[in-house]
Parts: C-alpha cells; structure tokens; sequence
C-alpha cells in the first residue's frame, strides 16, 4: 500500500554506498590487498577499513564490533579521535560489514562478547586514529611547504606558524600518500578523550526515533514472516494444513522450514494471524519428558558422585573429616532467558549473487558460515549490515545462528525477500538458556576460621559441547565457561586441600552465554559461601575477605573502595541491612555492597548498591558506570523473577507477566566508583552482574538470619518475625 | 480504509479495524520509532498518545484511533528538542535504546500532568515501560532534569 521506501531503507543504503566507496571522498590508502589479516604481531591494521575522512570534514569511524548498549559506538571513536586530535562534533560511527578485516583481535572471527571490545581494540584504533593523522600532517607540510615536524595539530586541522588547513581539505591528499611504515601513539599524560569521556553518540537517534534496529528494516518487496516452532526443544513437524492460515487477508505463502512452519504476509500481524490460524501435528521429538523438578533430581543425584575434575590440591577427603569447623551446602541457580527488549528478528535477500542479511547480531562471521551452508554460496558472497541491536546479552551470538539461520531457511524456501520476526513468545520459549547449575560445597575451616579444605561439585550444562567453540572451551571433559569463578576462584587457590569436579549432563535444552557467563551462577555460589564462612568463622564479612584475598590486591582495591563509599564501618540505617561480594570477570575486579530491607511477609527492597571496579583503564567513565548500573538491574531481575521451567517438556513461561524483568519502582539507587588504576585493562559490560545476587543475598542473611541457597528468591521462604 | 492523524498528517489505511495501531504504525505508516516489546501491554515499547493520553498501541485496536490524534515519538517534537530529548541525551540515558522511545512517551504525559515530579510520580507512571538495559537510574534524573528546564521544579 504505502511505498516500502522508508527511512530505513535509506538508511541501510548509506552503509551500502559507503562500503564501496561511493560516498566519501578522501582517504582511500592504497592497499595490497583489501582484505588483510589483522592481530599479526607488527602488522599495522588498515586505516582504511576503520575510518573514513570526507572533504567536508566528516569523520566516519567503522565499528569491528557491535553497539548493543554497552556503549562501544562511542568509545570506539573516542580512540581513533584522541590520537587524530579530530574534532569530536564531525565524529559519527557505522557497523562494518562482515569481513575478515574486522576479526577480533584475539579470537579470529568477528564477534562481540566476553566484554573485549576496548580493551581488545585500544591499540588497534589508536593506531589506525595515529596512522591518519601522520598522513594529515604529510599532506599539509607539503601544502605549506614546511617539514612535518613542524607542524601540529588540533581540533580536525593541521597548524604551522600562520597556516592552517582542515581535515577535510587535506583528505583527498593524504589518501595518495602511502601508508606510514610505523607509528608513535601519544603519552597517556597528552590524552584530551581517554579516561575523560564523552556523552554517547547514539544518543539523539535513540530519543527520536530514527535509529534503526534489525525489526525497523524495510526493503522493497519484503515479506514479514512468523514461524511456528515446536511446542517442545527438538520437535519436528509430521504434518500441516495451511488452507485457514492462507485464507487469512494478508497473508502471502506457508513454507516449511527445518525450524517449523514459517507463514509470510505482508506485514507482521497477517502473518501472526495467519500462524495461529495453521494446523500443525507435531512430532514432540526426544524432549518430551522435559521437567524441571526431575531435572533438579537428576542434578542433585550426579552432585553426589566425582565428575570431570578442573582443579584439585592436597587431600580434600581427609582435610575435610578435621576442620575446626565445617559447611555442606548445596546451591542451586535455575534456567535463563536473555529477554533483549528487542525479539529477534533478521531479514534475508537472496539473489543469484548475494545473499544480504541485516540483523542485530553478535556473530558474524558464524553467520556468514552458515548462510553460505543454507545457500550453497561462498562465506564472502554473504554480506551483513549490521544494524543497532536491541539488547544482545549473549543471546545474539549462538554456534547455530539460530534466528539468522532459519531466516535465510525461510528466504531460501519461499523465494522472498523476508523478515522474519520472533514474538515474545517465541523469544521466553526459543531456548538458548542460561543453563541452570547445582552446585553441592563441603568446606572444613581451621582454627583461625581459614578454609583448609573446600570440595565443590558443581552440575550444569555445557554451552560449549556440540559446537565448533569446543576444542578451544573444553579440557579434559571440563568446560571452562562452567567452572569458571569457582577454579579459578583466588579463594580456592589458596585454599590446601581442593578439589572442583564437573558433571555437563545433556538435556536437550538448547542453553548459551548469558551476560557474564558462567560467572552469573558461580559467583553467587561462591561469595554466598564465603559469607558462610565468615559466619562460621564469627568475623564481618569485609573483615573476612580482607583476610583471605591479602595477597590479591586488585580484589582487595575494589572492596576496599566499595566498603569505604558504603560506610561499611559504620552501622548501616536503622531497618536496613548489608552485604557485600567482590568477584573478578572478564578481567575486571567488582566489588558490591547492597543494602536491604525484607518485610515481616518476605518482600525484598533493595535500597541502594554501592559499586567498585578495576577495569584498569576506564577509557569512559561514564561508560564504565553506565554498564554497572546496567549489570546490577540485569542481575536483580533475575535475583527477584528469573526462571525458565520446564513441564511435560515444554516451557512454561510466555511472556513479560510471567517472566518479569524489573520495573522502575523496584530499582535501586546504584553509587558506582571506579578504582584509580594503571593495571591491566578488563571489561565493564558483564562485570557488574555477578556480584549483585550474592551481595543482595548476604544482606538478606544480615536482615532474616535466613541463607539464600537458591533463586529466584522466594518471599514465602523470607517470611520472619 | 480507515482514517488516522499522525504527527499532524492524515493517512488512509487498507486494514482490519482489530489489527493494534502498532502494526499499522510500524509496517504501514513505517513510522518504526513506536517498538514492539510483548505484544499484551507489559512491556511499555509501543507507547504512543492517542489524543494526547499515553496509550499501549499493541494492544490498542487501529479503530479506536479512527479521527483522534496519534502522537508517535517521531512526532513529539519537531527537530528533536523536546525537553526529555535533551536530557535524555544530558544523561546519557539510552543504552540499547530500544525501549527509549516508550519511556520518553510516557515521561512526557507525566511532565504534561505534573511539571516537578517527585520520585514516587515517576514510578507510579513509568513503572509500566520495561527497561531491560537497566537505565532506570538515569531516566528518573532526565525526567527531573527536563522538569527543571521547562521551569517546572523549584
């Protein structure tokens, strides 16, 4: 009805344009090759690939990775500007499309996860930001005919004496100059951006509306498609009847796909109609039996037997029959979903040539791999435009590319341009969970309250198992995205005897990272125990771990600092009580004191969290700060609501009402500080999770003497007098 | 052919009168800026203002909008310079962005009904827009924030 030429699709041209050049002008370097391998030792990356200078000055910085909220779209330029001394109002950024030159520096494909981006492209952008300007310089000291040394520059120009010239008017020169062998980066003590910081870039077309996110695309002829999947995990279709589903206005063609029953219309609410409207049988597939309470069993029983060990020392077995004093606790953490605000979607073009996707995605390259597969065409004959991602969490990166798959499966079947769109629904029930763990720990203490001996079983899924992640995740039968926090826990290496066994049953619940990890399960178990410990031991919490992390400084930075912003050696407020946790995760030291109250009926109210973290150098605080107070409400919800469950093999959550995620009035004041460090970068966008459920959990010992052993909390379990 | 005002502009539309305005902004009107979160008004993604009342467009059938006004983000101000856009932007608020354009529809009923919101008016009215970012925190301080710049607060 209306021309399909939207905003959108202008848009998405742009990028288009600029991929090929067409756009800007200037500041095209010669290369040998256009697509060259990155992270080689030595090797300058192309400046070319990441930046692009236009005659009019614009800046355009091209992102290796995605912007999900963690606010790489701005920190990423904020480097190439700081050493091209650009000037910041000309800055914009892009995604790159998907291409061996824009690889993660250190894993080798293109992805965003594991909360790398800064710290894994510092060097990288400084140097294509440092390559530039040194072009820039180049082609004004000729221009002015003086040497290049000089010269300086400032704010998009370069300056000699009384000359001056733009960024913009030096492009088309400095694009024919070659390619500096090496570069000099500036001293930290000369930086104007880093670890200053600027308001995020995304900002204004996030607060009108014109930012583009993977559900907005519109491209001529397109067909919106929902699918109609299997009620339970690894169902299959037998039959369908699609006359009603046809029949319903709008609606286009039923195709079936390996995933389900896909109905294209042309626009989304035809094709949901249309959904409800087919008549599937299905086959319910080898899950059938799928529940949680026996799945729990099954957990408990496997914890009471030796699994794959990770890390052992001494002899736990007889350390642990003489402890002064001793603890038996079994944890247990339940399923997850990711909830990104926006459901899933991508949208698939296939021609003879190509085969386009765009979508919000974490994965590229394993995209790219698997359109090809689907298509029969080369990898590099798939083109990506990334698009804004509505809340990633993990749940945008799977080994399957699940919903890119299926949308070129769908695209493939029918002949159409198609973008298929997940409803809530089918985003809660989709699977690709947070596995749930049961953890099962037997500490013995020694006199003086340290633990001299520690036994930690823990049993969960593998994310890694059955994917192409698994050489490289998986030892000796031991996943170490399931144990870590525990393993490598400094509490445990201190500890003499220990011993951390695995057991990864299979379930058939298809599960994957969830932000932070392994992290977001074992450093609630772990700092819960350790606030055990100090129970036992009759010491305070922070006193405790002051104790046993002496001899790791960076944990010790964070803590100290969060205890000192909380007051922590002063009496908390009359009706409230405290907890703290400290844990490390993707290279960062988070340390948080959570203060709460729970009423007579059981109801928790978390009043304030007081956060630090060493993550080194924080490029931008804000940003930095923005990710903890983002981490702690993404751990909250799922302190307070989350889990996934499973009933004659299907899952029983739907949607937002019976799946909650937490609401404005239930956010706490969050005061987040960044501890003054020169140490080894980490990350910031998962770090803030994993200490909030065993902070808020030892602040709800401290308020009802009662142990949170478990989550979601359950109030009727809080109750006291 | 039903008839809707949107952002001040008249638009006929071939649609079922029971299909939610939200489709029909969305992938008629390709007005995108309105978001789908839930689909059964939880999640607060779809808010738009029908006659100037915030309203949860998944759910809202097309006909009900038939002659009244419809205000979408894209409509809320002309150039992007709303109060809450401004502040939004001061601080930092978005993250993913995704919910955004809900949150600040309703903030912007909230400012119209009381021009210095305390804390507990912002969470009785934004308590229906999810945020799973968790933005929260700087969304009570860009409310306060675009109250004072309309003179609101005191």
């Amino acid at each position: 009805m209306s021309t399909p030429l939207s905003i959108g699709r202008r848009g998405f041209l742009k990028t288009g344009a600029l991929l090929t050049g067409g756009l800007v002008i200037g500041f095209t370097v010669p290369l040998a090759k256009r697509v060259q391998a990155q992270g080689e030792p030595g090797k300058l990356p192309s400046p070319n690939a990441f930046l692009r200078i236009g005659a009019d000055g614009s800046i355009l910085v091209l992102l290796a990775h995605v912007e999900m909220g963690q606010g790489i779209w701005t920190t990423l330029p904020m480097l190439i500007a700081e050493e091209l001394d650009a000037d910041w109002s000309k800055v914009k950024a892009e995604h790159a499309p998907a291409a061996p030159t824009y690889f993660h520096t250190a894993f080798g494909i293109q992805i965003t996860g594991g909360s790398t981006t800064t710290h894994s492209e510092f060097d990288r952008y400084r140097q294509v930001g440092a390559m530039a300007r040194a072009l820039l310089v180049e082609a004004a000291a000729k221009k002015f005919g003086v040497k290049p040394e000089d010269c300086k520059t400032e704010n998009g120009q370069v300056i000699s004496g009384s000359n001056k010239a733009s960024y913009g008017e030096l492009a088309e020169a400095a694009a024919k100059l070659p390619k500096p062998e090496k570069v000099t980066l500036k001293d930290p003590k000369d930086w104007k951006l880093i670890g200053k910081g600027k308001k995020r870039l995304d900002s204004p077309e996030k607060v009108n509306g014109t930012a583009k996110f993977g559900i907005d695309v519109q491209l001529p002829d397109m067909l919106t498609a929902v699918v109609a999947r299997p009620p339970g995990f690894g169902g299959k279709v037998k039959s369908f009847d699609a006359t009603a589903a046809k029949a319903v206005p709008g609606v286009r063609e039923v195709v079936q796909v390996p995933s389900g029953v896909a109905v294209l219309a042309d626009h989304f609410w035809a094709a949901k109609l249309g959904r409800e409207a087919l008549k599937i049988d299905w086959d319910p597939g080898p899950n059938a039996g799928l529940d949680s309470k026996k799945l729990r069993q099954e957990f408990r029983k496997l914890a009471g037997t030796d699994g794959a060990t990770a890390v052992k020392a001494g002899d736990v077995v007889k350390e642990l029959e003489n402890g002064a004093k001793t603890i038996d606790a079994e944890y247990f953490l339940p399923y997850l979903a990711h909830s990104p605000m926006e459901p899933l979607n991508c949208t698939v073009r296939i021609t003879p040539e190509k085969c386009e996707i765009w979508a919000g995605t974490q994965l590229q390259t394993v995209d790219q791999g698997h359109a090809a597969r689907i298509t029969g065409m080369k990898p590099e004959q798939v083109d990506i435009h990334t698009t804004f991602l509505g809340g990633g969490f993990g749940r945008r990166a799977t080994a399957t590319s699940d919903f890119i798959s299926e949308a070129v499966e769908v695209a493939k079947a029918s002949g159409k341009t198609v973008k298929v769109v997940w409803t809530r629904e089918d985003d809660v029930r989709g699977g690709y969970y947070r596995p749930a763990f049961l953890h099962h720990a037997k500490i013995a203490l020694d006199e003086d309250g340290h633990p001299k001996a520690w036994k930690h079983v823990l049993v969960g899924q593998s994310i890694a198992a059955g994917t192409p992640f698994e050489p490289m995740m998986i030892k000796d039968g031991v996943d170490a995205t399931s144990v870590e926090g525990v393993s490598d826990s400094p509490y445990m290496k201190d500890v003499p005897n220990h011993r951390v066994d695995l057991h990864s049953p299979k379930t058939g619940v298809p599960v994957l990272w969830w932000r932070s990890v392994g992290h977001s399960h074992t450093a609630f178990v772990m700092e819960s125990l350790i606030d055990e410990l100090a129970h036992a031991a009759g010491k305070d919490p922070v006193e405790y771990r002051r104790m046993l992390l002496k001899d790791h400084p960076r944990h010790l930075a964070a803590l100290n600092l969060a205890a000192e912003k909380a007051e922590w050696d002063k009496p908390p407020k009359e009706g409230v009580s405290r907890g703290v946790a400290v844990h490390e995760s993707f290279g960062s030291f988070v340390a948080q004191v959570a203060e709460v109250s729970v009423s007579k009926e059981g109801e928790l109210k978390v009043h304030r969290v007081v956060c630090a973290i060493d993550c080194g150098l924080a490029v931008n605080p804000d940003g930095v700060k923005a990710q903890m107070e983002s981490g702690i409400i993404f751990a909250l919800t799922a302190v307070k609501y989350g889990q996934i469950t499973f009933e004659d093999g299907k899952v029983k959550q739907r949607n937002f009402h019976d799946y909650p995620i937490l609401r404005m009035h239930e956010a706490p004041l969050i005061e987040a500080h960044i501890v003054q460090s020169t140490e080894k970068m980490g990350g910031a966008g998962e770090c803030g999770v994993p200490p909030l459920a065993p902070a808020v959990g030892n602040a709800i010992f401290a308020a009802t003497g009662k142990r949170v052993r478990e989550l979601p909390l359950r109030p009727d379990e809080l109750k006291h007098a | 052919m039903i008839t809707l005002t949107v952002n001040r502009k008249e638009h006929a539309v071939e649609a079922d009168p029971a299909t939610p305005l939200l489709w029909v902004l969305r992938d008629m009107l390709h007005l995108t800026g309105t978001k789908y979160g839930c689909g059964m008004a939880q999640c607060g993604a779809c808010t738009v203002h029908l006659d100037g009342e915030a309203i949860r467009s998944c759910v809202t059938p097309v006909s009900r909008a038939e002659g009244k006004q419809v205000t979408t983000i894209e409509g809320l101000s002309p150039d992007g310079t709303h109060p809450l856009q401004l502040a939004w932007i001061e601080d930092d608020v978005p993250q993913c962005g995704y919910c955004q354009s809900g949150q600040i529809m309703s903030a912007a009923v909230l400012l119209r009904e009381k021009s210095d919101p305390s804390d507990e008016d912002i969470d009785l009215a934004m308590s229906g827009n999810i945020c799973r970012c968790g933005t929260y925190q700087r969304i009570r301080c860009a409310i306060h924030r675009a109250a004072k710049m309309n003179g609101g607060a005191k």
